[in-house]
């Protein structure tokens, strides 16, 4: 049966919250232009009851949609495309966001949520800031709102509350209209990790967040005050960088851990997309801390805010338009919104344009000439150079942009990203950061006293040296020799230095001020961390031998890729490398179980063991137990001995999915100065049959031993079977199963070919154990001579192609985001506390 | 002369060399016999060539050469002319590779091999399922 309701009640919450924030930006804009007292209040009461009843809708929509991806009503098409019923409950969260629709919801949602809260503390700036959220609330609800416009049939927004057979023009549905899929398709398995039930929430708070930077800096503009919006804007502005910040390196941490292109960061248009933003964003952070202080930068400060949200809007357009089509590896797919984005990102440009426009030249200026000993000076400095750096990603990154706007006019452009993406955007990035690290040092001498020559020089003196003292040392132990290297990591070095010293004042005098050097400092122990993980990064598996591939290229190419055959170790690195086998995880303890101790069964989620399996010396199953286990993964297991003989054991994981081909993740060995990081980059095929050799034959009694592709092998045991998998056994029928257990290098391996007599037919059913690369047949049984026929073939072994590369000091990345974070959060409550009391 | 002064034309300064380093550095999506022709005047430039693997009449793909120790391949692929071009990629064999719908390759003529950097895959659609299993 169709559960037309649920859908129903979704699709009008989807309509009621469209109208809804309709009535309330209307509301909140009467309120905001009238001048009479109580029909302001009237209006602003009408405004706050139709903003509660948008939020409600958004929470039903969130509701109605949970509740069909719980209940797996396949019959909806977001629930059969996005979720399966094999799925755990706390994935099917992460169905929201995979799909567009559900990534918009989460948008509303947030913006609700933040709504609600201005509401209650933007005390007179409540009306003009609530018409803005209002009016980008119900630009963002069209997007989902799927409602065709009768006569121009033109369709707004895409519903996630559409029906499979609305959606789908399958022919089984003119058949049977009725019809419900058993199971959907699931959700992708990239995103089936905890990082992906977190990342995408904060890096949408993060999105939303920016709204309200924004919304106060249109109603200043509106209100006529220039510059008392920056007092509540400061907070929400530090609170969105952090947000937005953390967001970001989540997404870089989930990639580092479950992608295989070798770290965390690539430069994708889609990265690129909400770095442009976040580094504006921080940039305007900056200007208005300088308006605080000095009243200079307003016009910065406002150009700035501006900018942040309307490149949110920007990246959004990129991301979900389409229009990056061959571009990016990650972007959604195309619902056929552009037109509507487009519409969304054009609205809010031009409004903020004419609000600032009308306003300019009302707008405060101070004339004075900014001295070079001042902080403001060094401070601004530091946002040009921030705004170079978004510049210089945007400007490529928007490639796709043109060609399909030189498109529209009728002109064929064939321009190509840069095809060495990450080369070409660190040849710029890294000079900024260079020039972030020293402003970010000596701009804070300058936030303390008055300055002039002489007293710069007197305290810049001691960080200097003891950053040369530092730097010298560890470039010495590290041996980095290229210049621009070296120069960012003493840059680096001086900023945690210079930084640190303030911090040390700042906590005798007042922590509460503190929030600017930890910042800093996260920041460059971040830079650290990227330099020495990217521009340092080892390949183990580096094969120098320099094949010279064939006769028309003249070219050596050395392979970055390393062929392991099972149990044989190979030396690469300082490293002996041993692929040991492969295993499947247990869902019951989460142990790895090795795939030649079961037997598989007709359901794909249960085995049955062929031994006893134990780990540390407890036993988990028993020969005949039962186990249902995670068929997806495959777990290869990799030893590593390395230098000092220590040894330790990854276990990169492979699945070959239907729709996606192979799918690698990494398996790290995290150690306090690098990180070992292993993957797989090609398996044998699962589909490819294997090609056997011509079979042998010996004939053996119970406990006799014999030779099989070297290994000794020995038949310990024949009994008689009940039940055969997939056999219907009668009284007459028979049925043996063989056991013989084989010696490998390693361990023994137990492999159980049955015979079985059918309605006086004979079956053979051979076993297999994939390590060895050996099969082994019951070919017949001597009962008057007590032996058995046993016929044996090989195959190749196992083998596996990986990666496997050394990062140094990644976790000084995640240390100085941590850092990083706590500044900001310092800062909040600083500003917070003084817009409180303002 | 104003500080503000200098620090615009500053701004501008390096605002202009990043516009011109862009402009630079950006490919360009040629065909074979175009990547041949920019090969034969500056051999090191790198290109987006877009096209597709050669199929037999039974849609199975042809001409995909791994090598013995399965670390790298070579491959025949038809640019939008359906000129036939023998690319090689020093990296295993993408899985899906077989079943791209379009494949972009990024790289340079190396005499008459051309060797890919970077291997782009289109394949069918992720999402966007067609089928139903009516089971």
């Amino acid at each position: 049966m169709i559960h037309t309701f649920i859908g129903d009640l979704g699709h009008l919450f989807v309509i009621l919250s469209f109208v809804s924030a309709l009535v309330a930006a209307f509301s909140y804009f009467k309120a905001s232009s009238l001048e009479d007292f109580a029909h302001q209040k009237q209006w602003n009461t009408n405004g706050r009851i139709a903003f509660g009843i948008h939020t409600i809708s958004v929470l039903g929509i969130v509701f109605c949609l949970f509740s069909i991806i719980y209940n797996h009503y396949f019959e909806y098409h977001y629930a059969w495309s996005h979720s399966s019923t094999k799925l755990p409950t706390h994935y099917m969260i992460s169905c929201f966001w995979e799909g567009q629709e559900g990534s918009f919801l989460l948008w509303l949602f947030w913006h609700s949520i933040l709504g609600i809260v201005l509401m209650f503390t933007s005390r007179q700036w409540e009306n003009k800031v609530m018409t803005i959220v209002s009016l980008v609330q119900a630009f963002l609800a069209s997007m989902i709102l799927g409602v065709v416009i009768p006569l121009v049939n033109f369709k707004i927004g895409s519903t996630p509350f559409i029906l499979l057979r609305d959606a789908l023009d399958a022919p089984i549905f003119t058949m049977q209209p009725n019809f419900i899929p058993q199971d959907g398709n699931g959700l992708n398995p990239l995103l089936q990790n905890y990082w992906m039930v977190i990342h995408p929430p904060v890096l949408f708070l993060g999105f939303a967040t920016t709204l309200v930077p924004f919304a106060f800096c249109i109603a200043g503009l509106w209100e006529g005050k220039y510059k008392e919006w920056i007092k509540p804007t400061l907070p929400w502005a530090l609170f969105s960088a952090a947000i937005l910040g953390l967001g970001i390196l989540m997404g870089g941490y989930w990639a580092y851990e479950t992608l295989n292109f070798g770290g965390y960061w690539n430069w994708d248009p889609v990265e690129n997309a909400v770095y442009v933003p976040w580094i504006i964003l921080v940039s305007s952070i900056h200007a208005m801390i300088i308006y605080s202080n000095s009243k200079a930068a307003l016009k910065t400060s406002i150009i700035l805010v501006i900018s942040t949200f309307i490149l949110i809007l920007y990246s959004t357009f990129l991301t979900r338009s389409g229009v990056l089509g061959n571009a990016s590896v990650h972007s959604f797919t195309d619902l056929g919104l552009s037109g509507q984005l487009l519409v969304y990102l054009l609205f809010f440009t031009i409004v903020a344009i004419i609000f600032a426009w009308y306003r300019w030249k009302s707008i405060p200026t101070t004339d004075k000439e900014v001295s070079t000993y001042s902080r403001e000076f060094w401070v601004f400095i530091g946002i040009t150079i921030l705004c170079l750096m978004g510049f210089q990603v945007i400007l490529p990154t928007s490639i796709p942009v043109y060609n399909t706007f030189l498109g529209w006019i009728g002109i064929i452009s064939n321009i190509a990203p840069p095809a060495d993406q990450i080369g070409f955007y660190t040849k710029f990035q890294l000079w900024f950061a260079i020039g972030i690290a020293l402003l970010s040092g000596t701009a804070q001498f300058f936030w303390w006293k008055k300055m002039d020559k002489t007293t710069l020089v007197n305290s810049l003196k001691t960080p200097v040296i003891l950053t040369l003292l530092i730097a010298a040392i560890i470039i010495a132990l590290t041996g980095i020799s290229n210049p621009a290297y070296m120069l960012l990591m003493i840059c680096s070095i001086y900023s945690i230095v210079a930084n640190g010293s303030i911090l040390i004042k700042t906590l005798k005098v007042n922590p509460k001020l503190s929030g600017g050097s930890i910042a800093h400092i996260g920041v460059a122990l971040m830079l650290i961390g990227i330099l020495a993980s990217s521009g340092y990064s080892k390949v183990v598996s580096l094969n120098n031998t320099g094949l010279l591939i064939s006769k028309e290229a003249d070219d050596e190419f050395n392979n970055e890729n390393l062929l392991l055959f099972l149990n044989e170790p190979r030396t690469m690195a300082g490293y002996d490398i041993t692929y040991r086998g492969d295993f499947i995880e247990d869902r019951e303890h989460g142990i790895f179980i090795n795939k030649n101790d079961f037997h598989t069964t007709k359901y794909e989620y249960e085995v049955v063991a062929k031994t006893n399996i134990s780990k540390e010396g407890f036993e988990y199953y028993q020969e005949y137990d039962t186990i249902e286990i995670v068929p997806e993964n495959t777990y290869y297991k990799i030893e590593y001995l390395d230098s000092d003989s220590n040894l330790f054991t990854l276990y990169p994981r492979a699945q070959v999915n239907e729709a996606m081909g192979l799918l690698a993740s990494p398996d790290i060995k995290r150690n306090l100065g690098k990180d070992l990081y292993t993957h797989v980059s090609s398996i044998p095929n699962p589909d490819e049959e294997k090609e056997w050799t011509e079979m042998e034959e010996t004939e053996i009694a119970v406990n006799g031993n014999f030779f099989v592709n070297d290994y000794v092998a020995t038949l310990t045991n024949m009994e008689r079977i009940e039940r055969v998998e997939g056999v219907n056994l009668s009284a007459e029928d028979v049925a043996v199963k063989a056991t013989i257990k084989v010696q490998g290098e390693t361990r023994d391996y137990f492999i159980q070919p049955i015979f079985v007599i059918k309605d006086g037919l004979v079956g053979r059913i051979p076993d297999e154990i994939p390590d060895l690369g050996l099969k082994i047949t019951v070919l017949n049984i001597h009962p008057e001579k007590g032996t058995i026929i046993l016929g044996y073939s090989t195959t190749q072994k196992s083998w596996i192609v990986m990666k496997a590369l050394e990062k140094p000091l990644i976790n000084v990345l995640w240390i100085g985001t941590l850092i990083l974070m706590l500044g900001f959060t310092v800062a909040i409550f600083r500003r917070y506390s003084e817009f409180k009391r303002a | 002369m104003k500080k503000s002064h200098i620090l615009a034309i500053g701004i501008i300064a390096v605002a202009v060399t990043i516009m011109i380093s862009t402009a630079g550095d950006t490919s360009s999506y040629v065909t074979f016999q175009e990547a041949k022709n920019i090969a034969e005047n500056n051999s090191s430039t790198k290109v987006h060539v877009v096209g597709t693997l050669r199929k037999d009449d039974h849609g199975q793909v042809q001409d995909i050469h791994p090598s013995p120790d399965k670390l790298s391949f070579s491959f025949v692929m038809l640019d939008e002319n359906e000129m036939a071009q023998e690319v090689y990629y020093n990296e295993p064999m993408p899985a899906d590779f077989q079943r791209s719908e379009q494949v972009v390759i990024i790289g340079s003529y190396n005499k008459d091999l051309f060797v890919a950097d970077k291997i782009l895959l289109k394949c069918p659609s992720k999402y966007q399922e067609e089928e139903i299993k009516a089971s």
